[in-house]
């Protein structure tokens, strides 16, 4: 459940949310990641729960002594005003037994805060792709029935690629056809439940691997941004996002002198 | 992925699971019970002795006062705490916390505290009713309990004057800096600390990339979210067995905490923490 920082309860009626599902790469946190970093989204509040795994540091995208030592936790919310914007932040991963009570929870602070539309950054294994999926653009999207009209047109001009479907059964064209998502972790329930409950939820994802997935974290930010138009895009190039501190050593500390 | 050998294994990725669990949408009756004895299985209890229980009935809340929470976690925290603080004869074994997991098949009676020895969290009150509490963790809290252990804890405790002091082991392996620590500088102190935690820490923060994860994260999520002010002191060592040198660095910690007072041991108090763990195990020349 959301709870937020001060005594005031923040209004997110007719925000935009945007969130990661815990999938390949980490791609869609390390998106938000950047959202949050390169617009200073200030922290509201926590997403309080027992469906992920704890974990505690400082704060990751502090710009100065003073806010480095901010607590942050796994799960938490940041908010623009201006930008009628709101990111949930998660960290950990989600505990195996309690993941259709966290995808519960996610529903039911969708619906009760009354988000306008949810945006739900995430990834796929990039070596389950099919001959088609190998061509083109690694980025894909799914549209709940209840956001098709209003982001329908804007995604058409896009020219985004719909995720595509694949036989219940390979091999057996005529098989009934299904959502797959491989290494999207909640991504294909979570679309399911906003279908069921009539939420206005919008899907974003890009095909990758596990590795240095910077570059898809940059690539899935940039694919957001030409529908959202979160940061200002320069007529050549792409915006410039910041890169959190929080980032630092990836893979690994310094290597002891000692080794060689 | 193919290796080169021609063989095909399974890429695991470091996020998620493989399989789609949409087999948890087709559970049957049976499944849904086993999984509920599982959950019931792994559940966390906290048992208090008589007095205790009937200080926390005998409150409109049902709550105990508290002015400060010691959590130890870990063998050099715990044995910090046994040598210098509770050594001292003038605390109880006031209650325990019980639970059962796959690192920790400890004693299924609830109700009987565990045996000497044996991985267990116990809890320790100052004699004559103080109100400070220490909570020596030395067995294995797994993810799935590490939530319910906070919320059990803490539902006892009143939250007003309450601050918190989590001590944790963590292995240097873990601690990402981009200079290579030397071994001079080993053992070391990091800290965190909740928004509402006001007094002075001493020792430097915890640097990003590092995270904190396990029932101290657990505890400083709780602490955080609530207001309650708390403080984690994570020593990084790189001796994974009890250890005189790493227990002596959270002496920093609590030094200038007025509600306890530490007592420094002497050298046979001190080998009683420490003995045993130099013998060598499964040694095949022995």
């Amino acid at each position: 459940m959301f709870v937020p920082i001060d005594e005031t309860r923040p209004a997110f009626k007719s925000y935009t949310l945007i969130l990661p599902a815990i999938s390949v790469g980490n791609v869609g946190q390390l998106a938000a990641d950047l959202i949050i970093s390169t617009l200073q989204l200030q922290k509201i509040g926590y997403f309080h729960t027992d469906g992920l795994i704890p974990m505690v540091g400082n704060n990751p995208y502090a710009t100065s002594a003073e806010n480095a030592n901010d607590l942050s936790t796994n799960a938490e919310v940041y908010c623009s005003k201006d930008l009628k914007l709101t990111v949930l932040q998660i960290r950990a991963p989600i505990l195996q037994t309690k993941i259709k009570q966290f995808r519960k929870s996610i529903v039911s602070w969708i619906k009760s805060s009354g988000f306008s539309k949810t945006v739900l950054l995430s990834s796929s294994h990039a070596y389950q792709r099919d001959d088609q999926q190998l061509e083109g653009t690694p980025l894909r999207y799914l549209l709940s029935p209840a956001l098709q009209q209003e982001a329908g047109p804007r995604i058409k001009e896009l020219e985004w690629r719909e995720m595509e479907k694949v036989c219940a059964f390979p091999g057996i064209s005529d098989s009934e056809q299904r959502l797959f998502i491989p290494g999207g972790g909640i991504t294909k329930g979570l679309y399911t439940d906003c279908c069921n409950e009539d939420i206005p939820m919008a899907v974003v994802l890009m095909f990758c691997s596990e590795g240095d997935n910077i570059p898809d974290a940059f690539a899935l930010g940039n694919y957001l941004n030409d529908w959202l138009h979160l940061l200002s895009k320069p007529a050549q190039g792409s915006p410039q996002w910041n890169i959190p501190p929080s980032w630092k050593l990836l893979f690994g500390g310094g290597i002891p002198p000692a080794i060689f | 992925m193919a290796t080169f050998f021609g063989e095909v294994l399974s890429v695991h990725s470091r996020a998620v699971e493989e399989d789609d669990r949409e087999d948890e949408e087709s559970e049957n009756e049976e499944d849904v019970e086993i999984r509920r004895e599982l959950e019931e299985k792994r559940k966390v209890h906290l048992k208090w002795c008589p007095e205790v229980s009937q200080a926390v009935e005998a409150c409109t809340d049902k709550t105990l006062l508290c002015s400060h929470l010691i959590i130890a976690v870990g063998t050099n925290a715990t044995g910090f705490v046994s040598a210098f603080i509770l050594n001292s004869a003038s605390w109880n074994r006031v209650g325990w916390l019980s639970l059962w997991n796959e690192r920790n098949r400890g004693s299924s009676l609830v109700n009987s505290p565990p045996a000497p020895g044996e991985p267990s969290c116990m809890i320790y009150q100052q004699k004559e009713g103080g109100s400070v509490l220490i909570c020596q963790c030395t067995c294995y809290v797994a993810e799935d309990q590490l939530f319910q252990w906070t919320e059990k804890v803490f539902a006892c405790l009143q939250k007003r004057g309450l601050t918190v002091t989590v001590l944790s082991d963590a292995p240097i392996a873990e601690y990402k800096t981009s200079d290579y620590h030397h071994g001079s500088d080993i053992p070391f102190l990091r800290a965190l600390k909740t928004s509402a935690y006001k007094e002075v820490v001493n020792c430097p923060f915890l640097e990003q990339p590092n995270i904190v994860t396990g029932l101290p994260a657990a505890v400083l999520c709780h602490c955080q979210i609530h207001g309650i002010p708390a403080v984690l002191y994570q020593s990084y060592s790189d001796v994974i067995s009890a250890d005189s040198v790493t227990m002596e660095t959270y002496k920093l910690a609590l030094t200038w905490t007025k509600s306890i007072k530490l007592e420094p041991p002497t050298t046979d108090i001190l080998q009683k923490f420490t003995r045993g763990c130099d013998d060598v195990h499964g040694n095949l020349y022995t």
